[in-house]
């Protein structure tokens, strides 16, 4: 395992496999999200509650699920990056951290939005939209603080430390429902049990969150490359890549 | 010990400055009754919320104050050069921290209390939680004083990356005291800030002495 990922500690090595995978993600990402944004709006059945308003949920319940997860996976880059000094793990870090912070916005718009016609209000302060609020203050707050440093190693550190502190966050936004009997609906998917849910809903529902999750890593890997292109610029094997880039595109 | 005595000393010598967060939680409580109206009744309902969030913020004036004065001239860093371990002098520091700057803010919520009309019982579960609570304060925030001591321009910053990480706190100490108004048990909030409290002391000095290593190079 250590053999196999070694390499990629290298950001030659990183690029090149983003390079790879990114028409993976990119391709299947967008076709995932189409089919079940379609069979979401439009085949899935009516809500005998909540009528057609529910249907945000195909897009709220996704970016809910991935800014945690990608908050998460941010984390986890620093960590790794903290304990063993893996320069392409904080670069992942940050790749991450603003993808999380738009996830977490889409996510709180779309919740307001549901929350309009079935609450009658747009905001609450239920701990679930509180604690998903900070989620995007702590995304926002490693980003600063990363932007704050002139020496982009020492950023990354004091940006990763802050990422796992901030961690404290996710198991009170997942129990907050919970803990606190308010507006909020209780789980509906990830339970002990069934999902309280008919399958021919929830189905579209999983399939989006894959495509969410999907679409989230191809611009993770667009970053990705971004990043280590902006750190190592002056490196001979990005000078040799911008070279042949343009030999490309003047033989065009 | 000499760190703490020092620090103890050194805080007690600058007494305007070590005034200055106490007068500030003084003054951001009394706004509070001029704001929402003196109304004895609003004021017990939004008491034990206001007076957490102004000992929040006035943790936040002091704590730049941690490292700061040490990082600049220098003896931050004869203090990582020397055998003394970093994370148990990061702890004594983070001590000296609580008791000149927050220590007086706890001596004050009697009077406090006071103001805001809060009943016995109130009183009492509001003061357990900031005795168990404000140490965190110390604590959480000295990881991020560690990591933005080298930049010129930390105090907005400090700011923007602690009162996220305060809320979690913040939620449960002024459940605790609503419990406590309602004559209910709040025994669990206090076991949870407790375990929160545990589980900082235990890390944070690393974490701490970790972020003042990243600021030094």
């Amino acid at each position: 395992m250590w053999k196999w990922l070694h390499p990629y500690a290298k950001t030659e090595r990183t690029y090149h496999l983003c390079q790879r995978l990114l028409p993976w993600f990119s391709v299947l990402g967008v076709a995932v999200i189409l089919c079940a944004t379609v069979w979401g709006l439009a085949y899935a059945p009516t809500d005998y509650q909540q009528s057609e308003a529910y249907r945000i949920i195909y897009v709220h319940v996704p970016t809910a699920v991935l800014s945690k997860s990608l908050y998460s996976a941010m984390a986890v880059a620093a960590f790794i990056g903290l304990v063993w000094q893996v320069k392409t793990s904080f670069m992942a870090m940050m790749a991450l951290a603003p993808i999380g912070a738009t996830v977490t916005f889409i996510s709180l718009i779309t919740g307001a939005a549901w929350g309009k016609p079935m609450w009658g209000t747009w905001w609450e302060w239920d701990a679930r939209l509180t604690s998903q609020l900070i989620l995007m203050f702590l995304f926002l707050g490693v980003i600063s603080l990363y932007k704050a440093f002139e020496d982009k190693q020492q950023a990354g550190k004091a940006a990763g430390v802050m990422a796992i502190v901030g961690v404290i966050n996710l198991p009170i936004i997942h129990y907050s429902v919970e803990w606190w009997n308010t507006l909020h609906q209780g789980a509906t998917i990830l339970k002990l049990g069934k999902p309280s849910m008919p399958s021919e809903m929830l189905w579209p529902l999983l399939l989006s969150i894959l495509g969410w999750a999907l679409v989230s890593g191809a611009v993770f890997l667009l970053r990705m490359q971004n990043e280590i292109l902006q750190r190592d610029i002056k490196r001979p094997w990005v000078v040799a890549l911008a070279h042949k880039n343009s030999a490309l595109s003047e033989v065009k | 010990m000499a760190i703490l005595k020092r620090d103890l000393a050194l805080a007690y010598r600058q007494r305007a400055e070590l005034m200055q967060p106490m007068l500030f939680f003084i003054l951001v409580i009394s706004l509070f009754p001029l704001a929402v109206g003196p109304e004895p009744k609003t004021l017990q309902l939004i008491g034990p919320g206001v007076i957490w969030v102004a000992a929040i913020l006035s943790s936040l004036l002091g704590l730049e104050r941690l490292f700061r004065d040490d990082f600049q001239d220098g003896s931050l860093e004869q203090l990582m050069l020397s055998s003394t371990s970093l994370p148990a002098a990061a702890l004594v520091k983070v001590l000296a921290h609580w008791l000149t700057s927050i220590f007086p803010l706890i001596i004050l919520s009697p009077l406090l209390a006071l103001f805001l009309h809060l009943s016995e019982p109130m009183y009492w579960a509001l003061l357990k939680t900031l005795l168990l609570g404000t140490p965190l304060l110390s604590l959480i925030g000295g990881i991020a004083v560690g990591l933005t001591v080298g930049l010129n321009r930390g105090g907005v910053l400090l700011a923007l990356l602690l009162l996220p990480v305060f809320i979690p706190l913040l939620i449960f100490a002024t459940s605790a005291v609503e419990s406590a108004a309602m004559q209910l048990q709040y025994s669990a909030q206090l076991a949870i800030i407790g375990a929160m409290f545990l589980f900082s002391l235990a890390l944070a000095p690393f974490a701490i002495a970790y972020a003042l290593r990243v600021s030094q190079t």
